[in-house]
């Protein structure tokens, strides 16, 4: 078990390295630094206000390799060969200094570490309350399949699905926050259980909103699973409706939905960028979008590879649960 | 650099009448050229008997039509009198402008009822000649907005970019993923662990905000959100094309057609794409619903669709504080949701009918 998860680390390497390589390629080789400068100090900045700007953030060496025949604008002589962007950034990320924000120059390490609470607080209790539901109404959809029950579910996932995220959460915000006054509208605070006011909504939202997709998806797996041979088995046996449906469908089918689950996993921690936008609250999706309202690079520099990374560990999770629940996977 | 101003270069590109009017033509060629391939596949006519019986599904489809129909009306540009074109959408709904909001069917502007009576009863004709601004002009089905422009045919021109968006995307990504799918897919081996190396690198960027930070280096523009979709979006399609191949280049017309001794570029584009494109087609239907969002979301962001683009992101954007207002202003934002809603549940739809008529089993 060991040296299969030692494996399956391995086998990230490069993907973390390909994460670098894009980030890097986006913001510096595609984008341009005085782009990055003069977001900050407005369009009509002097040239050397953007130079002192850029060395204070350092980002005047040259991109690749300090070369003297790099780049005569960012020449550094008097650097070793190896103090270039690229190499910063490949090992500013490999130890996890992601640096100060463009904006203020605050810590951005400080910055996710904060938000992650918050964060967790609102996306944990939705994608269990949203996962359960969801997986409720498919094997609904599914007992009961190409029945009338079956179609019109069909057709009110779709409407869910499209309806814009921010109908759900204005619509919800107005009826149930300012409207009805149930909840606070805004804001945040964790003060223990009073914390709770402020979840209410934005989970119950966020809940609503991934619902359509996820029961579809549901559903077409467990459809996969119940045309299987052993389900004919398991009927011509005897075996109720009701007991193919929880013990066999369900059980064989939940092999799937670790897969899902963990893919929901960088949603998690990121929150989603709407609900914590509208609702206030300080965590990581807020920080992405208050940086792009600030043309904050660095920061959302810094999430892409925060949310690769905990994209990467979730399918690391993946592995090792398939490998528990299936041995024959840790051999091959 | 010069690689950003290509992308600024594009995105002004893809404001001009004439380019937009050429991507509409090439779109109706693709669309006829696969109608024109697809009825002499055996497999589609089959597809295409089941789905004549589906309800939902040519509801979806007439419903679309509509949509089309109401772009191509904001596409096609006719030349007014001062050397100025207007689109025939705006022709044919001529409604003149006001000055600021007004509610649906409303007789006088938002908020200046009271002084509008105040000015009527005090019987100055001064005043009552200068209450006469207050007047709505025209009548507004859906009101106006804050510029004075009524909303339903703003709603309605913003159909033209959501089309061409998700027309743009489209191509972006259906070439790439159908291009890398069949390779992949086919010459296994070094090509297979390139190709799924770059895209499962790609994949395990979490998709918002891979296409947040392309889209904050890049700068507003549509083109900006069709090139940054289409690379977020070829990774699902070209892992679904090559599994398929993967199952296709086993089966024993593609052993016959190598052991026939046909070029390798016969067996992909001859045999194999055809028995791929309804993974295509399916995907094409159910992933336009997905670029529409995208671009309400993304606009929303404020990394979207520039400031007067007629488009629903931007009207979704500019009523965030309308709902704040006292009195509300509702109607932008409802316009707006509900002409959002109407495509992407008819595509959603259309998409689950193909699925459904392609791959009775499964569905």
């Amino acid at each position: 078990m060991i040296a299969y998860i030692f494996r399956r680390l391995l086998y990230a390497i490069p993907t973390v390295f390909g994460v670098m390589l894009i980030t890097f390629i986006l913001f510096f080789v595609w984008g341009s630094r005085e782009t990055m400068a003069k977001a900050q100090l407005g369009q009509r900045a002097r040239p050397t206000e953007v130079r002192n700007w850029l060395h204070e953030h350092g980002y005047d060496k040259p991109l690749i390799i300090n070369a003297a025949w790099a780049d005569s604008t960012y020449h550094h002589a008097e650097q070793p060969w190896w103090d270039s962007i690229f190499i910063q950034q490949i090992k500013n990320f490999t130890v996890f200094e992601l640096g100060e924000s463009d904006f203020n120059r605050e810590p951005i390490g400080e910055k996710i570490r904060s938000g992650m609470i918050p964060s967790l607080l609102i996306t944990a209790p939705a994608m269990f309350v949203g996962l359960f539901l969801a997986v409720a109404l498919a094997l609904v959809q599914v007992f009961y399949r190409a029945s009338a029950l079956d179609t019109g579910m069909t057709v009110a996932c779709a409407v869910l699905m499209s309806i814009v995220p921010m109908a759900y959460i204005i619509s919800a915000q107005n009826l149930m926050a300012v409207t009805l006054k149930w909840f606070p509208a805004f804001g945040f605070d964790l003060q223990g259980w009073g914390t709770i006011r402020f979840l209410m909504l934005p989970v119950t939202v966020m809940g609503v909103i991934y619902l359509g997709s996820d029961v579809r998806l549901y559903r077409s797996i467990f459809l996969e699973e119940i045309a299987q041979d052993y389900i004919r088995t398991a009927q011509a046996k005897g075996v109720n409706a009701r007991g193919v449906l929880f013990k066999h469908v369900l059980k064989n089918g939940a092999i799937s939905l670790i897969t899902l689950v963990v893919a929901h996993l960088p949603l998690l921690i990121m929150g989603s960028l709407l609900i914590e936008n509208f609702f206030g609250i300080p965590g990581l999706g807020g920080l992405v979008v208050n940086a792009l309202q600030k043309q904050d690079f660095a920061i959302v520099r810094a999430a892409v590879f925060i949310g690769s990374l905990l994209y990467l560990f979730g399918l690391l999770l993946t592995d090792i649960c398939y490998a528990v629940a299936d041995p024959r996977i840790r051999l091959s | 650099m010069a690689d950003q101003s290509i992308i600024s270069k594009l995105n002004q590109c893809f404001e001009q009448p004439s380019v937009q009017n050429s991507i509409v033509v090439l779109g109706l060629v693709i669309i006829g050229s696969v109608i024109w391939l697809g009825s002499k596949n055996e497999q589609w006519r089959i597809a295409f008997r089941r789905f004549r019986h589906d309800r939902i599904g040519i509801f979806a489809g007439v419903v679309i039509s509509i949509y089309l129909l109401i772009g191509a009306l904001e596409v096609i540009r006719i030349p007014t009198k001062e050397g100025q074109s207007e689109s025939l959408l705006k022709l044919i709904i001529n409604i003149p402008q006001e000055r600021s909001y007004s509610a649906p069917f409303a007789k006088l502007q938002l908020g200046q009822e009271s002084e509008f009576a105040a000015a009527q009863s005090s019987g100055d004709p001064m005043k009552i000649q200068s209450a006469e601004r207050y007047r709505v002009v025209g009548t507004h089905i859906l009101g106006t907005n804050a510029l004075g422009n009524d909303t339903l045919v703003e709603t309605l021109r913003a159909c033209k970019t959501a089309l061409l968006l998700g027309g743009v995307t489209s191509v972006i990504y259906i070439v790439l993923g159908t291009l890398f799918g069949l390779a992949a897919g086919y010459f296994r081996r070094w090509v297979d662990d390139v190709i799924t190396y770059v895209y499962s690198t790609l994949a395990s960027i979490p998709q918002i905000l891979l296409l947040v930070a392309m889209l904050l280096v890049w700068g507003k523009g549509l083109f900006s959100i069709a090139l940054a979709l289409g690379i977020t979006m070829w990774v699902d399609l070209c892992r679904l094309i090559r599994g398929e191949t993967m199952r296709q280049a086993e089966r024993t017309y593609v052993i016959a057609a190598r052991a026939l001794g046909q070029s390798t570029w016969n067996i992909l584009i001859r045999h194999l794409l055809p028995n791929v494109m309804h993974l295509v087609l399916i995907k094409f239907v159910l992933g336009f619903s997905g670029i529409v969002l995208a671009e309400a979301i993304l606009s929303y962001l404020g990394v979207g669709s520039p400031i007067g683009t007629p488009s629903w992101g931007v009207m979704i954007d500019g009523a965030r504080n309308e709902f704040s207002r006292e009195p509300l202003v509702w109607w932008n934002l409802t316009a707006a949701t509900t002409a959002l809603f109407g495509l992407v549940l008819s595509l959603n739809l259309l998409g689950d009918a193909l699925r459904r008529a392609f791959d009775p089993k499964r569905s």
